[in-house]
Protein backbone atom coordinates (compact mmCIF):
# COMPACT_ATOMS: atom_id res chain seq x y z
CA UNK A 1 0.00 0.00 0.00
CA UNK A 2 1.19 3.29 -0.97
CA UNK A 3 0.85 4.67 2.72
CA UNK A 4 3.23 2.30 3.92
CA UNK A 5 5.70 4.33 1.94
CA UNK A 6 4.83 7.56 3.37
CA UNK A 7 4.30 6.08 6.97
CA UNK A 8 8.15 4.92 6.33
CA UNK A 9 8.85 8.04 5.03
CA UNK A 10 7.22 10.15 7.96
CA UNK A 11 8.76 8.01 10.79
CA UNK A 12 12.38 9.02 9.25
CA UNK A 13 11.69 12.30 9.16
CA UNK A 14 9.94 12.66 12.66
CA UNK A 15 12.98 10.43 14.06
CA UNK A 16 16.00 12.60 11.94
CA UNK A 17 14.25 15.64 13.46
CA UNK A 18 14.23 14.71 16.40
CA UNK A 19 17.65 12.91 17.00
CA UNK A 20 18.43 16.36 15.14
CA UNK A 21 16.52 18.53 18.14
CA UNK A 22 18.54 15.77 20.75
CA UNK A 23 21.95 16.59 19.01
CA UNK A 24 21.41 19.94 18.90
CA UNK A 25 20.56 20.15 23.16
CA UNK A 26 23.32 17.98 23.75
CA UNK A 27 26.11 19.82 22.36
CA UNK A 28 24.78 22.74 23.83
CA UNK A 29 23.16 24.04 20.56
CA UNK A 30 19.99 25.58 20.63
CA UNK A 31 19.05 24.65 16.98
CA UNK A 32 18.26 21.25 15.37
CA UNK A 33 21.35 19.96 14.29
CA UNK A 34 21.76 18.17 10.89
CA UNK A 35 18.11 16.51 11.44
CA UNK A 36 17.08 16.67 7.58
CA UNK A 37 20.47 15.22 7.01
CA UNK A 38 19.70 12.22 9.41
CA UNK A 39 16.39 11.51 8.37
CA UNK A 40 18.10 11.28 5.05
CA UNK A 41 20.60 8.91 6.03
CA UNK A 42 17.75 6.84 7.66
CA UNK A 43 15.45 7.11 4.95
CA UNK A 44 18.66 5.32 2.90
CA UNK A 45 19.22 2.47 5.41
CA UNK A 46 15.83 2.07 5.60
CA UNK A 47 15.21 0.76 1.53
CA UNK A 48 18.31 -1.00 1.89
CA UNK A 49 17.51 -3.18 4.66
CA UNK A 50 13.72 -3.32 3.39
CA UNK A 51 14.77 -3.92 -0.02
CA UNK A 52 17.09 -6.85 1.04
CA UNK A 53 13.94 -8.53 2.61
CA UNK A 54 11.93 -7.73 0.00
CA UNK A 55 9.70 -5.56 1.96
CA UNK A 56 9.11 -2.71 -0.60
CA UNK A 57 7.01 -3.15 -3.26
CA UNK A 58 6.55 -0.65 -5.93
CA UNK A 59 3.41 0.56 -4.42
CA UNK A 60 5.41 1.60 -1.14
CA UNK A 61 8.12 3.47 -3.11
CA UNK A 62 5.89 5.02 -4.51
CA UNK A 63 4.60 6.39 -1.32
CA UNK A 64 7.82 7.91 -0.98
CA UNK A 65 8.79 8.68 -4.36
CA UNK A 66 5.53 11.29 -4.86
CA UNK A 67 6.99 13.03 -2.08
CA UNK A 68 10.43 13.73 -4.02
CA UNK A 69 8.92 14.36 -7.01
CA UNK A 70 6.97 17.15 -4.91
CA UNK A 71 9.92 18.72 -3.81
CA UNK A 72 10.41 21.50 -6.53
CA UNK A 73 6.95 22.45 -6.60
CA UNK A 74 7.18 22.87 -2.62
CA UNK A 75 10.35 24.73 -3.16
CA UNK A 76 8.25 26.85 -5.72
CA UNK A 77 5.68 27.54 -3.12
CA UNK A 78 8.66 28.18 -0.72
CA UNK A 79 10.22 31.20 -2.78
CA UNK A 80 7.01 32.30 -3.01
CA UNK A 81 6.61 33.45 0.71
CA UNK A 82 10.29 34.59 1.15
CA UNK A 83 10.91 38.76 1.91
CA UNK A 84 12.03 38.83 -1.65
CA UNK A 85 11.25 43.08 -0.94
CA UNK A 86 14.06 43.25 1.69
CA UNK A 87 16.12 40.72 -0.11
CA UNK A 88 16.76 42.74 -2.73
CA UNK A 89 17.83 46.01 -1.35
CA UNK A 90 20.84 43.89 -0.30
CA UNK A 91 21.11 42.70 -4.17
CA UNK A 92 25.07 42.81 -4.94
CA UNK A 93 24.97 39.96 -1.83
CA UNK A 94 23.67 37.41 -3.47
CA UNK A 95 24.83 38.11 -7.44
CA UNK A 96 28.33 38.34 -5.68
CA UNK A 97 28.22 35.17 -3.98
CA UNK A 98 26.74 33.31 -6.38
CA UNK A 99 29.69 34.22 -9.22
CA UNK A 100 32.17 34.17 -6.38
CA UNK A 101 31.09 30.44 -5.99
CA UNK A 102 30.89 29.56 -9.24
CA UNK A 103 33.90 30.73 -10.95
CA UNK A 104 36.20 29.44 -7.60
CA UNK A 105 34.03 25.89 -8.23
CA UNK A 106 35.12 25.75 -11.91
CA UNK A 107 38.44 26.27 -11.36
CA UNK A 108 38.68 23.62 -8.85
CA UNK A 109 36.70 21.37 -11.07
CA UNK A 110 39.07 21.61 -13.82
CA UNK A 111 42.05 21.63 -11.72
CA UNK A 112 40.93 18.18 -10.26
CA UNK A 113 39.62 16.78 -13.90
CA UNK A 114 43.01 17.79 -15.52
CA UNK A 115 44.47 15.08 -13.03
CA UNK A 116 42.50 12.14 -14.39
CA UNK A 117 44.33 9.84 -16.79
CA UNK A 118 43.02 10.60 -20.19
CA UNK A 119 41.65 6.67 -21.30
CA UNK A 120 40.21 6.19 -17.54
CA UNK A 121 36.42 5.87 -17.53
CA UNK A 122 35.26 5.37 -21.12
CA UNK A 123 31.71 6.55 -21.98
CA UNK A 124 29.12 3.62 -22.97
CA UNK A 125 28.27 4.48 -26.45
CA UNK A 126 24.34 4.51 -26.08
CA UNK A 127 23.20 7.37 -24.98
CA UNK A 128 20.52 6.80 -22.47
CA UNK A 129 17.40 8.37 -22.43
CA UNK A 130 16.85 11.46 -19.63
CA UNK A 131 13.73 13.13 -17.93
CA UNK B 1 -20.64 34.66 -7.31
CA UNK B 2 -17.22 36.09 -7.18
CA UNK B 3 -17.39 35.91 -3.64
CA UNK B 4 -18.64 32.64 -3.59
CA UNK B 5 -15.64 31.64 -5.44
CA UNK B 6 -13.50 33.70 -2.91
CA UNK B 7 -15.28 31.66 0.08
CA UNK B 8 -14.27 28.74 -1.91
CA UNK B 9 -10.96 29.53 -2.44
CA UNK B 10 -10.06 30.12 1.22
CA UNK B 11 -11.14 27.22 2.83
CA UNK B 12 -9.29 25.05 0.68
CA UNK B 13 -6.30 26.95 0.67
CA UNK B 14 -3.53 24.51 0.54
CA UNK B 15 -5.57 22.91 -2.59
CA UNK B 16 -5.63 26.20 -4.07
CA UNK B 17 -1.92 26.65 -3.76
CA UNK B 18 -1.58 22.86 -5.12
CA UNK B 19 -3.32 24.71 -8.40
CA UNK B 20 -1.89 27.46 -8.10
CA UNK B 21 2.24 26.00 -8.40
CA UNK B 22 0.90 23.07 -10.58
CA UNK B 23 0.42 26.42 -12.80
CA UNK B 24 2.83 28.30 -12.31
CA UNK B 25 5.32 24.61 -13.03
CA UNK B 26 3.53 24.50 -16.30
CA UNK B 27 4.60 28.15 -17.33
CA UNK B 28 7.46 27.40 -16.51
CA UNK B 29 8.06 24.19 -18.34
CA UNK B 30 6.75 25.52 -21.78
CA UNK B 31 8.82 28.86 -21.00
CA UNK B 32 12.23 26.56 -20.71
CA UNK B 33 11.32 24.64 -23.73
CA UNK B 34 10.10 27.31 -26.37
CA UNK B 35 12.21 30.61 -24.87
CA UNK B 36 15.31 29.12 -23.81
CA UNK B 37 15.15 25.91 -25.89
CA UNK B 38 15.65 23.96 -23.14
CA UNK B 39 18.71 25.72 -22.00
CA UNK B 40 17.54 27.11 -18.54
CA UNK B 41 15.59 24.43 -16.56
CA UNK B 42 12.07 24.62 -16.15
CA UNK B 43 12.53 24.50 -12.09
CA UNK B 44 15.04 27.58 -12.24
CA UNK B 45 12.59 29.39 -13.96
CA UNK B 46 9.42 28.55 -11.84
CA UNK B 47 11.57 29.66 -8.82
CA UNK B 48 12.25 32.49 -10.09
CA UNK B 49 8.71 33.23 -11.01
CA UNK B 50 8.08 31.94 -7.36
CA UNK B 51 10.36 34.59 -5.88
CA UNK B 52 8.58 37.23 -8.27
CA UNK B 53 5.24 36.49 -6.78
CA UNK B 54 6.50 37.14 -3.31
CA UNK B 55 8.18 40.12 -4.50
CA UNK B 56 4.27 41.02 -5.52
CA UNK B 57 3.12 40.14 -2.56
CA UNK B 58 5.44 41.92 -0.35
CA UNK B 59 4.90 45.42 -2.15
CA UNK B 60 1.19 44.38 -1.62
CA UNK B 61 0.61 43.64 1.92
CA UNK B 62 3.79 44.90 3.06
CA UNK B 63 4.18 41.82 4.93
CA UNK B 64 7.25 39.52 5.27
CA UNK B 65 5.83 36.36 4.26
CA UNK B 66 5.16 37.27 0.13
CA UNK B 67 2.04 35.95 -1.84
CA UNK B 68 1.12 34.05 1.63
CA UNK B 69 0.01 37.31 3.48
CA UNK B 70 -2.21 37.77 0.88
CA UNK B 71 -5.18 36.08 1.89
CA UNK B 72 -6.25 34.12 -0.57
CA UNK B 73 -3.36 32.75 -1.06
CA UNK B 74 -2.02 31.54 2.71
CA UNK B 75 -2.29 27.93 1.64
CA UNK B 76 1.41 28.60 -0.14
CA UNK B 77 2.67 29.41 3.40
CA UNK B 78 1.36 25.77 4.21
CA UNK B 79 2.46 24.03 0.91
CA UNK B 80 6.11 25.89 0.97
CA UNK B 81 5.98 25.40 4.74
CA UNK B 82 8.46 24.10 7.02
CA UNK B 83 7.24 20.98 7.35
CA UNK B 84 5.78 19.63 3.86
CA UNK B 85 9.54 21.26 2.74
CA UNK B 86 11.53 19.16 4.55
CA UNK B 87 9.26 16.15 4.34
CA UNK B 88 9.81 16.64 0.18
CA UNK B 89 13.96 16.93 0.93
CA UNK B 90 13.89 14.00 2.61
CA UNK B 91 12.07 11.79 0.38
CA UNK B 92 14.78 12.70 -2.36
CA UNK B 93 16.86 10.50 -0.50
CA UNK B 94 15.31 7.79 -2.02
CA UNK B 95 16.84 8.18 -5.78
CA UNK B 96 20.26 7.89 -4.04
CA UNK B 97 21.48 4.36 -5.53
CA UNK B 98 24.00 3.55 -3.31
CA UNK B 99 26.00 0.90 -4.93
CA UNK B 100 26.20 3.59 -7.49
CA UNK B 101 27.52 5.88 -4.88
CA UNK B 102 30.28 3.39 -4.06
CA UNK B 103 31.35 4.15 -7.74
CA UNK B 104 32.42 7.64 -7.25
CA UNK B 105 34.92 6.84 -5.00
CA UNK B 106 37.38 9.24 -2.97
CA UNK B 107 37.07 11.41 -5.33
CA UNK B 108 33.49 11.76 -5.67
CA UNK B 109 33.67 12.33 -1.32
CA UNK B 110 36.57 15.19 -1.85
CA UNK B 111 34.38 16.83 -4.54
CA UNK B 112 30.96 17.00 -2.45
CA UNK B 113 33.35 18.50 0.71
CA UNK B 114 35.08 21.07 -1.00
CA UNK B 115 31.57 21.50 -3.32
CA UNK B 116 30.21 22.38 -0.11
CA UNK B 117 32.96 23.95 1.99
CA UNK B 118 34.64 26.42 -1.02
CA UNK B 119 30.79 28.29 -1.61
CA UNK B 120 30.37 28.52 2.00
CA UNK B 121 33.72 30.65 2.18
CA UNK B 122 32.99 32.49 -0.95
CA UNK B 123 29.30 33.43 0.31
CA UNK B 124 30.08 33.66 4.03
CA UNK B 125 33.20 36.02 3.04
CA UNK B 126 30.93 38.39 0.59
CA UNK B 127 28.46 38.67 3.46
CA UNK B 128 31.51 39.58 6.16
CA UNK B 129 32.33 41.83 3.24
CA UNK B 130 28.98 43.44 2.94
CA UNK B 131 28.37 44.08 6.62
CA UNK B 132 26.71 41.27 8.13
CA UNK B 133 28.45 40.52 11.52
CA UNK B 134 26.25 37.71 12.91
CA UNK B 135 27.15 34.22 12.69
CA UNK B 136 23.34 33.03 12.25
CA UNK B 137 23.17 35.57 8.49
CA UNK B 138 26.49 34.93 7.67
CA UNK B 139 26.00 31.14 7.82
CA UNK B 140 23.04 31.29 6.22
CA UNK B 141 24.11 33.32 2.99
CA UNK B 142 27.36 31.13 3.03
CA UNK B 143 25.14 27.95 2.62
CA UNK B 144 22.39 30.02 0.29
CA UNK B 145 25.86 30.16 -2.17
CA UNK B 146 26.26 25.88 -1.74
CA UNK B 147 22.48 25.29 -2.83
CA UNK B 148 19.28 27.27 -2.63
CA UNK B 149 18.12 24.47 -0.70
CA UNK B 150 21.11 23.96 1.42
CA UNK B 151 20.53 28.01 2.28
CA UNK B 152 17.05 28.02 3.57
CA UNK B 153 16.74 25.09 5.54
CA UNK B 154 19.93 25.74 7.27
CA UNK B 155 18.83 29.44 7.88
CA UNK B 156 15.17 28.13 8.95
CA UNK B 157 17.51 25.36 11.16
CA UNK B 158 19.48 28.18 12.98
CA UNK B 159 16.99 30.75 13.40
CA UNK B 160 17.29 32.77 10.60
CA UNK B 161 15.23 36.37 9.35
CA UNK B 162 13.28 35.80 6.16
CA UNK B 163 15.06 38.59 4.49
CA UNK B 164 18.91 36.53 5.13
CA UNK B 165 16.71 33.47 4.28
CA UNK B 166 15.61 35.13 1.00
CA UNK B 167 19.07 36.49 0.01
CA UNK B 168 20.37 33.31 0.60
CA UNK B 169 17.64 31.24 -1.45
CA UNK B 170 18.35 34.72 -4.16
CA UNK B 171 22.20 33.55 -4.07
CA UNK B 172 21.53 29.78 -4.84
CA UNK B 173 19.13 30.23 -7.20
CA UNK B 174 21.50 32.80 -9.18
CA UNK B 175 24.48 30.19 -9.10
CA UNK B 176 22.12 27.63 -10.27
CA UNK B 177 21.22 29.63 -13.41
CA UNK B 178 24.86 30.38 -13.72
CA UNK B 179 25.40 26.40 -13.50
CA UNK B 180 22.96 25.89 -16.29
CA UNK B 181 23.59 28.21 -18.84
CA UNK B 182 27.44 28.13 -18.51
CA UNK B 183 28.30 24.85 -18.27
CA UNK B 184 28.07 23.68 -22.50
CA UNK B 185 30.21 26.81 -22.97
CA UNK B 186 32.71 25.79 -20.44
CA UNK B 187 32.78 21.95 -20.72
CA UNK B 188 36.20 21.96 -22.29
CA UNK B 189 37.17 24.27 -19.59
CA UNK B 190 36.28 21.79 -16.84
CA UNK B 191 37.21 18.99 -19.14
CA UNK B 192 33.95 17.07 -18.89
CA UNK B 193 34.08 14.11 -21.09
CA UNK B 194 34.20 11.31 -18.81
CA UNK B 195 31.81 9.44 -15.46
CA UNK B 196 34.23 10.73 -13.43
CA UNK B 197 34.74 14.35 -14.04
CA UNK B 198 31.16 14.58 -14.27
CA UNK B 199 31.04 13.10 -10.91
CA UNK B 200 33.58 15.83 -9.98
CA UNK B 201 31.38 18.37 -11.60
CA UNK B 202 28.42 17.06 -10.10
CA UNK B 203 30.17 17.65 -6.60
CA UNK B 204 31.22 21.09 -6.56
CA UNK B 205 28.76 22.65 -9.11
CA UNK B 206 26.25 21.38 -6.60
CA UNK B 207 22.74 22.12 -7.12
CA UNK B 208 20.75 19.07 -9.03
CA UNK B 209 18.57 20.83 -10.90
CA UNK B 210 21.91 23.16 -12.19
CA UNK B 211 23.75 20.03 -12.98
CA UNK B 212 21.57 18.21 -14.55
CA UNK B 213 20.42 20.90 -16.66
CA UNK B 214 23.86 21.75 -17.20
CA UNK B 215 25.53 18.51 -18.24
CA UNK B 216 21.93 17.56 -20.33
CA UNK B 217 23.23 20.51 -22.47
CA UNK B 218 26.57 19.55 -23.01
CA UNK B 219 26.55 15.68 -22.89
CA UNK B 220 23.51 13.66 -21.93
CA UNK B 221 25.30 10.25 -21.24
CA UNK B 222 26.98 12.45 -18.31
CA UNK B 223 23.58 13.60 -16.44
CA UNK B 224 22.97 10.36 -14.28
CA UNK B 225 26.54 10.45 -13.29
CA UNK B 226 26.59 14.21 -12.02
CA UNK B 227 22.89 13.67 -10.33
CA UNK B 228 23.89 10.87 -8.81
CA UNK B 229 26.92 12.81 -6.37
CA UNK B 230 24.56 16.20 -6.52
CA UNK B 231 21.83 14.41 -4.99
CA UNK B 232 24.44 13.86 -1.83
CA UNK B 233 25.22 17.56 -2.06
CA UNK B 234 21.71 18.62 -0.63
CA UNK B 235 21.98 16.13 2.06
CA UNK B 236 26.15 16.81 2.91
CA UNK B 237 25.31 20.81 2.98
CA UNK B 238 21.80 20.35 4.76
CA UNK B 239 23.86 17.94 7.46
CA UNK B 240 27.40 20.61 7.53
CA UNK B 241 24.96 23.98 7.07
CA UNK B 242 23.45 24.08 10.50
CA UNK B 243 25.83 22.12 12.38
CA UNK B 244 29.86 22.36 11.87
CA UNK B 245 29.92 25.47 9.16
CA UNK B 246 27.58 27.44 11.94
CA UNK B 247 29.58 26.45 14.84
CA UNK B 248 32.95 26.99 12.72
CA UNK B 249 31.35 30.39 11.75
CA UNK B 250 30.23 31.32 15.25
CA UNK B 251 33.60 30.80 16.45
CA UNK B 252 35.12 32.71 14.26
CA UNK B 253 33.00 35.91 14.24
CA UNK B 254 31.77 36.19 17.52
Amino acid sequence: MIIYGTALLAVCHLLGIFLGDLLGTLIGAKTNVGGVGIAMILLICARLWMHKRGWMPQATEMGVGFWGAMYIPVVVAMAAQQNVVTALRGGPVAVLAALGSVVVCACVIALINRGEKPADDPLPPQAATIA
Amino acid sequence: MIELLEKTFQHNGLVLAFAVVGLVMYVSMQCSRYLTMGRVHGSAIAIVIGLGLAYWGGIQTGGTKGIADVPLFAGIGLMGGAMLRDFAIVATAFEVQVVEAKKAGMVGVLALLLGTLLPFVVGAGVAYAFGYRDAVSITTIGAGAVTYIVGPVTGAAIGASSDVMALSIAAGLIKAIMVMVGTPAAAKFLRLRTPRSAMVFGGLAGTVSGVSAGLAATDRRLVPYGALVATFHTGLGCLLGPSLLFFATRALVE
